[in-house]
């Protein structure tokens, strides 16, 4: 039987969703889930990594991985491997994760397919399917001269069953050789909105160039917080600075894959479709008939946003209630 | 002070990708070539920095097939690196083989002050060779950086994180940046630019005459596949109000996403 080693994240103890994914994956595939979580509420996530599948937890409670440190998190992790000595390793293709493992696959002298949506993992063997040019194309990924398989999955791309609380891991506790650090984290300046990120949402209610003004991007908030949704932007509006890049959907900006979509007043250029088309459900609403983003929704309203949507806010909010 | 900057050639975004005859790669006839993106904000800082610190060369380094990555290398030079070099090495090579190309030149020109690089290539989306050229280097990374400054003391950066959150992050050179979009706005290479780029040293390196066995090739790409047709869009007519509604009952009753 073959390891599979999931690095979980978790906020204050509570998994993210995406390490659920993963554990559960991992479990589904037969072999042995060995987790992993770091940092102030680790005994907590890994109490929960148990009941989504692993039999086994390496936690680190240093308080000082509660902030990410590439290099701190580096050696956190190599020491970690090299105890477990796992075949294949999953991770989540968040902030974290995507500046983290490429240093570890390099230190392991080993390969990592990264941004990866579809997974198959079969006894040792590993292959992915990623989105290429922002989603104009897939490609498979197999590995090559890989003693450990390194996949960054996205969010929700995998199914997540509730947790299976009469199953349970053992836990054991690592302490943190601290190597001499060249990074330093001088400050966490919050964000303004403690939304999910874009490349974690699970529903993105996205604006153009048809909202005219910065300002109107309220007529979206208003329309995110009903649905709990996370906002983005076409590339033009962030060019404008209307709203900052971490906003930008396409290809010179995030790739998402949310299940419900909604674009306002997005015309809809090539590059912007790429980045949005892994969206399940997609709601184009635009004045103009003929934008290019009506040959990529599902559902099309054409007319006037600062009509259309203060009141499809005001029908979902009647429709969310029951 | 000697400061690298790691380019990639990519499709220009407007490019409609069709699939190669092999299916593991595309077909590149008719692909208009261009800088990444994200590396455009690499070199202006490069060029920026060496414009206001005297003393600093800016070397321009690139991975891939020599005819055309060549072209981009002398954008480069057009925007104001000092020197170019090419690695001229075959298609689609993975991170971990252009990472390793990377740092053994690098190491071979005498070592880095400072390596610059765009946070990902906009083709594969990976986001790893700069942590890897780091790590094979032993130096501190940081990517999607936003805001940049390097004193006596060492670098500063500030880095987009989740959620629009940003973090501030002291590193100590050398250094790999990997810069973002907001670090500043790159330059278009002038006319006496691309004279001057002309004249410049762009120095031809084989793939194979560097010490990396072929068989360190980690992961490969095969079976490209074009994104599956969406079934034809559902207009909603009516007025906005019987829009509204008939959009809500369908988003709940028959995509079930509510």
């Amino acid at each position: 039987m073959s390891k599979v080693f999931v690095f979980a994240e978790h906020k204050n103890g509570a998994l993210k969703r995406g390490a659920m994914e993963l554990l559960q994956a991992a479990a589904k595939s037969g072999n042995t889930v060995v987790g992993m979580a770091v940092g102030t509420g680790a005994d907590k996530a890994a109490a929960e990594m148990g009941h989504h599948g692993a039999t086994e937890v390496h936690i680190l409670k240093d308080a000082s991985l509660d902030a990410y440190n590439s290099e701190l998190y580096a050696a956190a992790v190599a020491s970690v491997l090299e105890k477990v000595q796992p075949q294949i390793l999953l991770a989540s293709a968040t902030s974290t994760g995507r500046d983290l493992f490429p240093r570890i696959a390099a230190r392991m002298k080993t390969g990592i397919a990264s941004d990866c949506t579809e997974l198959n993992i079969s006894g040792d063997n590993v292959t992915a399917k990623k989105p290429m040019y922002s989603g104009k194309a897939f490609a498979n990924v197999a590995f090559e001269n890989s003693p450990l398989k390194i996949v960054l999955m996205r969010a929700n791309q995998l199914p997540v069953a509730a947790a299976d609380g009469s199953k349970t891991a053992t836990v054991i506790e690592q302490t943190l050789a601290k190597p001499d650090l060249k990074t330093l984290v001088k400050e966490i300046v919050k964000g303004t909105s403690e939304k999910l990120d874009l490349t974690e949402a699970n529903i993105i209610v996205s604006g153009g160039r048809g909202l005219k003004e910065a300002g109107n991007f309220k007529l979206l908030n208003d329309l995110a917080d009903v649905l709990g949704a996370t906002v983005g932007a076409s590339r033009a509006v962030v060019d404008a600075g209307w709203v900052s890049h971490g906003m930008q959907v396409g290809q010179t900006g995030k790739t998402v894959a949310p299940t419900l979509y909604i674009a306002v007043g997005v015309s809809g250029a090539i590059q912007h479709l790429a980045g949005m088309s892994g969206s399940k459900v997609i709601v184009a609403i635009n004045n103009d008939p003929n934008a290019p983003i009506f040959q990529k929704a599902t559902y099309g309203i054409v007319g006037d946003l600062f009509d259309v949507v203060p009141k499809l806010t005001e029908e979902f909010k009647k429709v969310l209630k029951h | 002070m000697k400061i690298f900057v790691c380019i990639k050639q990519v499709p220009d975004t407007e490019t409609k990708i069709k699939i190669g005859p092999d299916a593991s790669s595309i077909d590149t006839n008719g692909i208009k070539w261009v800088i990444n993106p994200y590396d455009e904000y690499a070199i202006e800082e490069a060029v920026k920095y060496r414009e206001a610190n005297a003393g600093t060369q800016v070397f321009a380094l690139s991975v891939g097939p020599n005819k055309r990555v060549s072209e981009s290398l002398r954008t480069a030079l057009a925007m104001g690196a000092d020197e170019g070099i090419v690695v001229n090495a075959p298609e689609n090579i993975d991170s971990y083989s252009t990472a390793r190309a990377l740092a053994e030149v690098i190491k071979a020109e005498g070592g880095a002050d400072l390596i610059f690089t765009g946070k990902l290539a906009i083709d594969d989306n990976a986001s790893s060779v700069s942590q890897m050229v780091a790590e094979f280097l032993g130096m501190p990374h940081a990517t999607v950086v936003s805001k940049f400054s390097m004193s006596p003391e060492g670098v500063t950066v500030e880095r987009d994180i989740e959620g629009g959150a940003k973090e501030v992050l002291g590193l100590k050179a050398p250094a790999v940046v990997g810069a973002n979009k907001g670090l500043n706005t790159p330059r278009y290479a002038s006319l006496p630019g691309i004279m001057k780029a002309k004249k410049k040293i762009l120095k031809e390196i084989e793939f194979a005459s560097l010490n990396i066995p072929a068989t360190d090739t980690k992961v490969k790409y095969t079976q490209l596949s074009l994104p599956a047709e969406k079934p034809a869009v559902k207009m909603i007519a009516g007025d906005s109000s019987a829009q509204v509604a008939e959009l809500v009952k369908l988003l709940r009753d028959e995509a079930k996403v509510l």
